[in-house]
């Protein structure tokens, strides 16, 4: 076993200097690779984490919501309806909502206008763990996000007719703080000003850089909505069990409005990050293309002198074993390096650099980019998919040239290269 | 006996180096072959060494019969029995002497301490032992050949062969080659050099020698 331990060791050494010797060629190899799997991990590890992000927030969102509809286009949803929803079976509460979008042709942002619940002291989901049954993934929810401690908070004391709780997406946008003031142009082309009462903790960012937070009264004035319509509504249920079933009632007893559940805007939400995660790494696909073809080549071909290197080796009594040896450990050493690399430093990228260079296409095309830390999460499985997909394949390419040149006689290695 | 080797065989380049040889060697010896270049001095010399296989025929060392064993096996006798010192010191550019030296015995995994001793001593004994650290790309064509010659020793071969050592010499490292074969004749190896230098198959070291011509036996002087 010892002696086992110590061939390791002088191969290991031997590989090292190999690659030593070989500076130029392997050192733009590493770089490559380690830019390949730096540049796949960084996109993996960013839709993974903001989907997680998304799921912890999504998973506090209203259990069923419910959107009046005509011609299959979202209208405003009437009050008196809502009495209707409250006779379902199973159905513990019923409230309208109102929020809408405004879009600021100054800056070129759209912000999302939200009356906020009468009476709470806090906008918060009704929370991140503990009444959500059956969640992927509900426990890390917890341990990531207390249940106690709201998304956002909102104090509605300082919120009075003519003031508004910003976002800092918002402030940052707008130059604009505490005690400013904020004009938007009114359904009717009337100018509204709001004074700022106001600003969102950062933490929340993920879903508050672009909200403001006004009165009911200041929202339907902005808008022109009447007193009698919400613009939806949203039911919590007693049992999470029955969500589907209480929406099936919904639609039922409502045969003109569409009950969406939270599970369906997860689903979307899950859909959004694919794909945006998905196009990026299409675009990259060339990159890693070239790569590929690179490596293979690198991997894969010998050169003269490395022929001729196997076949002194061979010559002075090491054997066929000991090459693909010696060359599996080179090619491990490369790709082990460029992967752990690569994934270390798209961590980084991602958690504390805030992903920098892939922000515009991973978090979309806005004017209002969240700013937001994301809280770190590997998959591990798609992790070890991306080790499978780079490591093995380079180690395997390295080892079958260097399989085909160590069977042959050294003496035929040497001759085969004149020397 | 009987010993054929053809190269590219069924090709129109087909060359048939050996043509049926029959040759017995004895050990403790320096045994010597000579004949023109193209004569299949050196690819005997590869076969009698395990590095290439006979297209016909048989060899045996000692009283194995080494022609038909796996590629593993020879390698092992490769390694254990014999030490090759090839035309060009064929030693690998970018690691230092020392490393070149060692280089065989990484295989066997011994104790580092012991080997790089071994390897340093080998190195003093040929007034090599202020080069060791040198990469081998910096030393001079005799230092070069004196290092693989530390090289082909270092795992204790009892055969010795060398293809022709003096080629790249000159007369005075010729000279101080020839004192070295002395040395391992003293020692109980068997030497087998090929060789057309006169210095060589003339040198009063030399046990015995055989002409080849043409991939034949020619005859014995």
């Amino acid at each position: 076993m010892r002696a086992w331990i110590e061939k390791q060791r002088y191969l290991m050494d031997f590989t090292l200097s190999s690659l030593l010797r070989r500076k130029v060629k392997n050192l733009s190899l590493l770089l490559l690779y380690t830019l390949i799997v730096f540049i796949l991990a960084s996109a993996m590890f960013f839709t993974d984490s903001i989907k997680k992000e998304a799921s912890l927030i999504l998973h506090g969102s209203p259990e069923i919501i419910v959107q009046k509809v005509r011609a299959g286009r979202h209208e405003l949803f009437p009050i008196r309806q809502i009495d209707r929803l409250k006779t379902i079976r199973g159905v513990a509460s019923v409230e309208g909502r109102l929020w809408g979008y405004y879009f600021d042709p100054d800056v070129g942002a759209n912000y999302t206008f939200l009356v906020p619940t009468a009476g709470s002291a806090s906008v918060t989901p009704h929370n991140a763990s503990t009444d959500v049954v059956g969640g992927e993934g509900d426990e890390s929810a917890g341990a990531a996000v207390p249940s106690t401690e709201p998304l956002y908070r909102v104090n509605l004391d300082t919120l009075k007719s003519g003031t508004a709780v910003i976002g800092h997406g918002m402030a940052r946008l707008r130059h604009a703080g505490t005690g400013d003031v904020m004009a938007f142009r009114a359904f009717d082309g009337t100018s509204m000003n709001f004074r700022i009462a106001d600003t969102f903790s950062s933490k929340s960012e993920l879903v508050s850089a672009d909200l403001i937070v006004v009165t009911e009264v200041d929202f339907r004035r902005l808008f022109g909505i009447p007193v009698d319509v919400v613009t939806d509504v949203v039911l919590s249920v007693n049992n999470p069990r029955e969500i589907s079933t209480v929406a099936t009632k919904v639609a039922k007893v409502l045969p003109d409005a569409r009950p969406i559940t939270r599970d369906e805007v997860l689903r979307t939400y899950d859909s959004i990050f694919n794909w945006r995660g998905g196009m990026m790494l299409v675009l990259l696909s060339a990159a890693v293309l070239a790569f590929v073809i690179f490596a293979w080549d690198k991997a894969s071909g010998l050169s003269a002198g490395e022929k001729w290197e196997i076949g002194v080796l061979k010559a002075i009594g090491w054997e066929t074993a000991d090459i693909i040896q010696m060359k599996f450990w080179e090619g491990a050493v490369v790709s082990l390096t460029a992967f752990f690399t690569g994934a270390i430093v798209a961590y980084l990228h991602v958690f504390l650099l805030s992903s920098v260079v892939f922000e515009p296409a991973l978090k979309g095309w806005s004017t209002l980019y969240p700013q937001f830390q994301l809280t770190p999460f590997v998959n591990a499985a798609e992790l070890t998919t991306l080790f499978v997909l780079t490591v093995v394949p380079y180690t395997t390419a390295t080892i079958v040239p260097i399989w085909r040149a160590a069977t042959l006689d050294p003496d035929t290695a040497m001759r085969r290269v004149g020397e | 006996m009987n010993v054929r080797k053809v190269f590219n065989s069924g090709k129109p380049s087909e060359f048939s180096a050996l043509n049926g040889i029959d040759l017995r060697i004895s050990a403790n010896q320096v045994t010597v072959l000579v004949g023109p270049s193209g004569c299949g001095k050196t690819t005997l010399l590869t076969i009698i060494g395990c590095m290439a296989r006979p297209s016909a025929g048989r060899v045996r060392l000692g009283d194995r019969e080494i022609t038909s064993l796996p590629e593993r096996f020879l390698t092992e006798i490769r390694r254990s029995t014999f030490g090759f010192i090839f035309q060009q010191p064929n030693l690998i550019k970018g690691l230092s002497a020392l490393e070149n030296v060692m280089l065989p015995a990484y295989p066997l995994g011994g104790r580092r301490a012991l080997l790089k001793d071994k390897a340093i001593r080998s190195l003093d004994a040929l007034g090599l032992a202020e080069k060791a650290l040198s990469k081998v790309e910096w030393l001079s064509g005799g230092e070069a050949q004196r290092v693989a010659i530390v090289r082909a020793l270092i795992n204790d071969p009892s055969v010795v062969i060398a293809d022709e050592p003096t080629a790249h010499l000159d007369r005075t490292l010729s000279h101080r080659f020839l004192e070295i074969v002395e040395r391992f004749k003293a020692e109980g190896k068997t030497v087998l050099i090929t060789s057309h230098d006169p210095l060589v198959y003339e040198s009063r070291v030399v046990d015995r020698v055989v002409k080849l011509r043409d991939g034949r036996l020619e005859a014995e002087a």
